[in-house]
């Protein structure tokens, strides 16, 4: 046996969008242990709740991230209309579903490109930037924000999409779909990302399950597990089944997110093909009382959104369990055992979302 | 990947336009509908203070008694649910994300109220 | 859209390791640990996932009296829930496989979401009756 040493990894490090901390106990180049810490953005915005509203709270919700903010509105004011037993049109939840959709297939672009940089391969990394640039602008045009889309609201939807915005944008996707393929072959074809990602950071499925993985994580060990398939919104009016991979490696995870940003596409269109006029939104009034645990798909995985009301207009508690801090335990698994240099590939491919983690 | 190929894409990027857009001579147009900036027009304002009531982060505040109405724009998070409160068609949203703001300020806006009487100020009371 | 079904049982204390290690045999995983400070306690939910199927349990532990046992020996996966209701909430626990002694969140503030959550309190914003001399 070697000597220890300890790296610290982050909070600041060229592969970490944001702040988690790692410390890396190796015995040469060989990671033995890592042990993680967070707490870095921590602002507790469950506790806004006392101080906002319960409309004002999907506002907030949705600033708990900055890439999977749709989803976290709607997982809000889903557990809150659950909790008030309010029922949405039809065409509020397919707008949503649309929406989610697309943040989804913005999230994976987003995060393909920050893989194939974290491998060094900065081609793929702007490529991957440039394509998510035009779902962004589509984004902007139905909702009227980029990253924060704010169309979600408890009762339904903000804003409706006309006909022709819904044409122009199934024409943009549908081109957008196409010109995607040049990327992802590459993910998916490319000897040197296969030489980065195949083999490294293999998780069985049963230490999946056993260690809480969710999401993307847990679908490339071959667990089929999709909150979508839940029954949340409208999903199961659409044909849809949870995308898995068999190895459980980083090439796994790149597969499963690369094949969902198809699936995603797959979904608008079937919801534009099923949406009917009508309105989106039903009136909200009383305060909701009860407690409910309103489980979505995130791009990350399943989120969870505990709601617990008192008759009051100011939530009794607020809680947010995210996919990344679900995925935190299987990371420390996949980290051991493993070269130093693998290690930001490894961090990556669970797509870390630290402010979603801390709140 | 072969020569010919290459010598192609090579090729291809040496006489195509720039994909980026050459940014502060050529701005981008804003999109409809985009959530830019708030716009006040205090000739329609009635000072109800329902935007206020409505604002999540707080950045808008009215004195009634005053008939003052000032935002925060630092403070606003855009997200319009004053725009859709506003009954009188005072509040509105520019597509335009305006200049960048240089120094915290608040935005005020006074208006004198209309003569009692007649009360032809307002289009509609 | 469909409503979930979600049962929930109320678990001692002292029992929830023993209940978690039931859980963990018969096939379920653990989806989260959450925590609302109450007055006089902690009133923690474990929730459990099996084929879609959400299973609660509900424990009041006491703000004062006996550590809670970890639920670590069966779910390893639980060390940073419980650690999160160590660093943020002070909740007391034993047997943490785990244990970062307040280190996994490394807040400024000692367990900063501790105190009870305000529940009645009178309206953040001015009523919309006009107020004299607001």
């Amino acid at each position: 046996m070697g000597a220890r040493t300890i790296i610290p990894f982050g909070p600041q490090h060229p592969v970490l969008p944001e702040p988690i901390h790692l410390d890396l106990v190796l015995e040469d180049e060989k990671v033995v242990e890592a042990i993680p810490s967070i707490g870095f953005i921590h602002r507790g915005l469950e506790r806004l709740a006392e101080k906002k509203d319960i409309h004002e709270m999907a506002y907030v919700s949705e600033r708990i991230c900055g890439i999977c903010s749709f989803t976290h509105g709607m997982g809000y004011c889903t557990a809150i209309e659950a909790v008030m037993k309010i029922d949405v049109p039809e065409r509020g939840h397919y707008l949503r579903m649309i929406w989610s959709e697309m943040s989804r297939i913005h999230s994976h672009l987003l995060w393909a490109g920050l893989l194939a940089d974290g491998f060094g391969f900065e081609n793929l990394f702007m490529q991957s930037w440039r394509l998510r640039e035009r779902i962004l602008d589509l984004i902007e045009e139905t909702t009227g924000g980029r990253v924060i889309f704010g169309s979600c609201k408890i009762g339904g939807s903000r804003r409706d999409i006309a006909d022709d915005v819904m044409a122009r944008l199934l024409k943009e996707l549908a081109s957008l779909e196409k010109d995607c393929h040049a990327i992802t072959d590459t993910f998916m074809e490319d000897s040197t990302v296969a030489k980065r990602t195949r083999g490294v950071g293999v998780i069985a499925p049963d230490d999946a399950i056993a260690l809480g993985a969710v999401g993307p994580m847990l679908r490339a060990s071959g667990v089929a597990s999709d909150s979508r398939s839940l029954g949340y919104a409208l999903y199961p009016e659409l044909s849809f089944a949870p995308i898995v991979e068999k190895d459980g490696d980083c090439w796994a995870r790149t597969a499963v997110r690369v094949r969902e940003i198809y699936q995603s596409f797959d979904l608008i269109r079937q919801c534009a093909a099923k949406m009917k006029p009508g309105p989106v939104d039903v009136k909200v009034s009383g305060n909701p009382s009860g407690e409910y645990w309103a489980r979505l798909e995130q791009p990350r995985g399943e989120v969870i959104y505990y709601v617990k009301g008192n008759g009051t207009k100011n939530l009794e508690r607020y809680r947010v369990r995210t996919p990344t801090f679900a995925n935190v335990p299987p990371l420390v698994h996949m980290l051991k055992n493993i070269d130093l240099a693998d290690v930001p590939v490894i961090v990556l491919t669970i797509d870390p979302c630290i402010s979603c983690t801390e709140r | 990947m072969g020569l010919g190929k290459l010598s192609f894409t090579a090729l291809k990027g040496v006489f195509s336009k720039p994909a980026t857009r050459r940014y502060p001579f050529e701005a981008r147009p804003p999109i409809a509908k985009s959530r830019g900036r708030i716009h006040f027009d205090d000739g329609k304002c009635t000072y109800c203070s329902l935007c206020e009531l409505k604002c999540p982060p707080d950045a808008i505040k009215v004195d009634r008694q005053g008939r003052v109405f000032a935002i925060d724009h630092l403070l606003c998070i855009l997200c319009g649910a004053c725009v859709e409160a506003c009954q009188k068609g005072s509040l509105s949203m520019d597509a335009k994300h305006g200049e960048p703001w240089t120094e915290k300020q608040k935005l005020s806006w006074h208006t004198e109220a209309p003569p009692k009487p007649s009360g032809d100020a307002a289009p509609k009371a | 859209m469909m409503i979930e079904n979600q049962p929930l049982e109320t678990v001692e204390p002292a029992k929830i390791a023993e209940y978690a290690a039931a859980k963990r045999a018969g096939g379920w995983r653990l989806v989260q640990i959450s925590c609302t400070s109450l007055a006089d306690a902690f009133e923690l939910t474990y929730s459990f996932d099996k084929d879609y199927a959400l299973q609660n349990a509900r424990v009041i532990q006491p703000r004062e009296g006996a550590p809670l046992p970890s639920i670590t020996a069966s779910y390893l996966a639980g060390f940073t829930y419980e650690n999160e209701l160590q660093d943020l909430f002070g909740v007391r626990l034993s047997g943490l496989a785990l244990d970062f002694k307040g280190q996994f969140y490394r807040l400024r503030a000692k367990t900063p979401m501790s105190e009870p959550h305000v529940t009645t309190k009178p309206a953040a914003k001015p009523a919309a009756n006009p107020t004299p001399g607001n």
